[in-house]
């Protein structure tokens, strides 16, 4: 399996599109934090970058290396290698090279200039959002055989959670005024690991609003290290429940 | 009449002639938590030095560390109360002073524990260079006319850490105003200047900095706003003059309700808040000039260090928090960013006459 992940990692680093990922992350970091006279704006213009371009970078590069390596893992299926090992190795392969470059592009800045629980929040939900997002490519890809359509996949889930998402929960809250939700949108934020990663760094960033009645809610919930264990477990699960599926799939697929 | 040090048991101590009475070494006055500790029924008299600890607790005749009744010129110098139901309670007095006395409480409940300072239907007093914490208000004002509050630190009370009420033509200069159960609260007044204090971390929904009700005429001049939920929240002002204060990380930089009217809010930095300005209208009876916003993105093509786009202070998320709170589940996702752009460009929902005609393009060294 290690050599396979090795396989896997060496060619994502010779196919450059990673390298200048990382690249593009590193000047975006740097340039925020060194314009920036004071490093909470830096963190905020930041975290629209972890919260949109980390998770469709992740998503549609992992799909289409999916599909372009169709031929490398058939021929991995013929030598007598199990088949959830091959797809194993592959999630490993991708999830360790993005969220290296993620580490080296945008972590080393932002430990560098927001040293501190608001750096290591972000440093940790980009992590895990790169992982849910790879998770997230493995499944649309075995879901279809056909590449186009499982790229249009792959960008629509992004759309849906980086954007649409947020625009139906604005709907149904202004839909839902009258009644008591504030602890129910807690359990919606669940249902979006970009919210769910957006919500647990606000609460570093803007904790004077957000100990406001509301926000107190939350607070209450991730703000405590329980509510923090919580989002975690979440976003684990959103990593884990997607790519268990898919290996079920491609465990049984007619390649 | 000096009194040395030492621990004294006397129960209730009143002072019913002018005297100068001066403590040696910080005796302890003990009131055992039955009596009222000194009572001061005599013009002119003069408490320092002294150590007032466990008044009892009653809520029918608020047993006090030191009451003043009914007298004028009294001083209390330099000492130190401690687990008092009130600190110092001033009634019907004038021409009192208050000075550099520690006063901690040990309050849990908001009902059952006193003001630090309290003082009611008084004139010409001088609060200065108190520290108060653990009581339920700080330092209490009611119906006191002319006085002065300098100097003081008051912190960690339960409910406000100044509470100011029917009290006119009042100032309080350079205090300090923190970690406090809902903050300072000034209402029902006019003619109050409130100049150099610092007003921070007075954190929840129904904290804030500095809550105005019902005030006119006054001024707020060079205050400084840090970490509160709400820097100021106003409702029902007329004729205020807010300049050169400085609104730093707090939640809402200033809440202004639609009830104000004809206030001038100018020369101010606002920087690092969450939201700037928030309003319950759309009706808008004040003027925002001349202020310096971090978030303002215009340019200055002529280098008069005055931008020369307006800038509209009121974001169309904090409105839309302010008629649907939970909606702050929201803050700082992309869609919400998007909405509050393009209300930047075209104002829709917003008031388009909120709005500073002339922002500062750096920020005011205060």
């Amino acid at each position: 399996m290690n050599r396979i992940i090795k396989f896997i990692v060496l060619d994502i680093l010779r196919n450059k599109i990673v390298l200048i990922y990382t690249l593009l992350l590193a000047v975006l970091s740097w340039a925020v934090f060194s314009l920036e006279d004071n490093s909470t704006k830096g963190l905020l213009t930041l975290l629209n970058v972890i919260l949109l371009t980390v998770p469709l970078v992740s998503i549609i590069f992992s799909t289409i290396y999916l599909y372009n390596s169709s031929e490398f893992i058939e021929l991995l299926l013929s030598q007598p290698i199990q088949r959830s090992r091959i797809w194993w190795s592959l999630f490993f392969g991708l999830s360790i090279s993005l969220i290296f470059s993620f580490i080296i592009g945008a972590g080393i800045p932002i430990l560098l200039y927001a040293p501190g629980d608001v750096g290591l929040m972000m440093l940790m939900v980009g992590i895990s959002i790169t992982a849910v997002f790879v998770s997230l490519a493995f499944l649309g890809s075995v879901l279809t055989r056909d590449k186009a359509k499982g790229i249009g996949m792959a960008i629509l889930l992004w759309l849906f959670f980086a954007l649409m998402f947020d625009g139906l929960v604005l709907f149904l809250l202004f839909q839902l005024a009258d009644y008591p939700i504030e602890k129910m949108m807690v359990g919606i934020t669940a249902l979006n690991p970009i919210d769910l990663g957006r919500i647990l760094i606000l609460l570093h960033l803007d904790v004077s609003a957000m100990m406001g009645y509301t926000g107190a809610i939350f607070k209450d919930f991730f703000g405590t290290f329980l509510g923090i264990i919580i989002a975690f477990i979440v976003l684990f699960l959103w990593i884990a429940l997607p790519f268990w599926v898919s290996l079920r799939k491609f465990k049984r697929k007619d390649l | 009449m000096q009194v040395y040090s030492g621990i004294y048991k006397e129960g209730n101590l009143i002072i019913t002639k002018s005297i100068y009475f001066e403590g040696i070494g910080l005796p302890v006055l003990d009131g055992q938590k039955k009596y009222e500790v000194l009572s001061v029924k005599a013009n002119s008299v003069t408490i320092c030095g002294f150590k007032i600890i466990r008044s009892g607790y009653a809520t029918l005749n608020d047993p006090c560390g030191i009451k003043v009744y009914d007298s004028h010129h009294v001083n209390v110098i330099n000492n130190t109360l401690y687990d008092n139901f009130f600190g110092i309670y001033l009634q019907y007095s004038k021409f009192c002073i208050i000075q550099n006395n520690s006063v901690t409480g040990l309050g849990v409940e908001e009902q059952q524990i006193g003001n630090g300072i309290h003082c009611w239907k008084s004139d010409s007093l001088q609060i200065t260079a108190n520290h108060v914490s653990g009581h339920r208000d700080g330092i209490y004002f009611e119906f006191v006319t002319n006085s002065v509050i300098w100097r003081n630190i008051s912190e960690k009370n339960i409910r406000y850490g100044l509470h100011f009420m029917f009290s006119n033509s009042d100032s309080y200069i350079s205090n300090v105003f923190k970690s406090n159960g809902a903050g300072v609260a000034v209402m029902f007044t006019h003619k109050v200047k409130m100049f150099n204090n610092t007003f921070s971390e007075n954190w929840g929904d129904a904290a804030y900095g500095l809550m105005l009700k019902e005030i006119t005429d006054s001024y707020i001049l060079g205050n400084h706003f840090t970490k509160n939920t709400t820097g100021i929240y106003m409702e029902g002002t007329n004729r205020l003059l807010v300049e050169k204060n400085s609104f730093d990380a707090n939640g809402w930089g200033m809440k202004i309700q639609a009830s104000c009217m004809d206030n001038v809010i100018t020369q101010n930095n606002f920087t690092g808040n969450t939201f700037d300005i928030s309003t319950n209208g759309t009706l808008v009876l004040n003027t925002f000039n001349s202020n310096y916003w971090d978030k303002y993105e215009g340019y200055d093509l002529n280098r008069n260090k005055v931008g020369d786009v307006p800038y509209h202070p009121l974001s169309i998320f904090s409105v839309l928090v302010e008629k649907n709170p939970p909606a702050m589940l929201l803050f700082r996702s992309f869609m919400v960013d998007l909405l509050d752009k393009s209300e930047k460009f075209m104002p829709s929902l917003t008031p388009d006459n909120f709005i500073d005609q002339s922002p500062l393009m750096h920020s005011l060294q205060l």
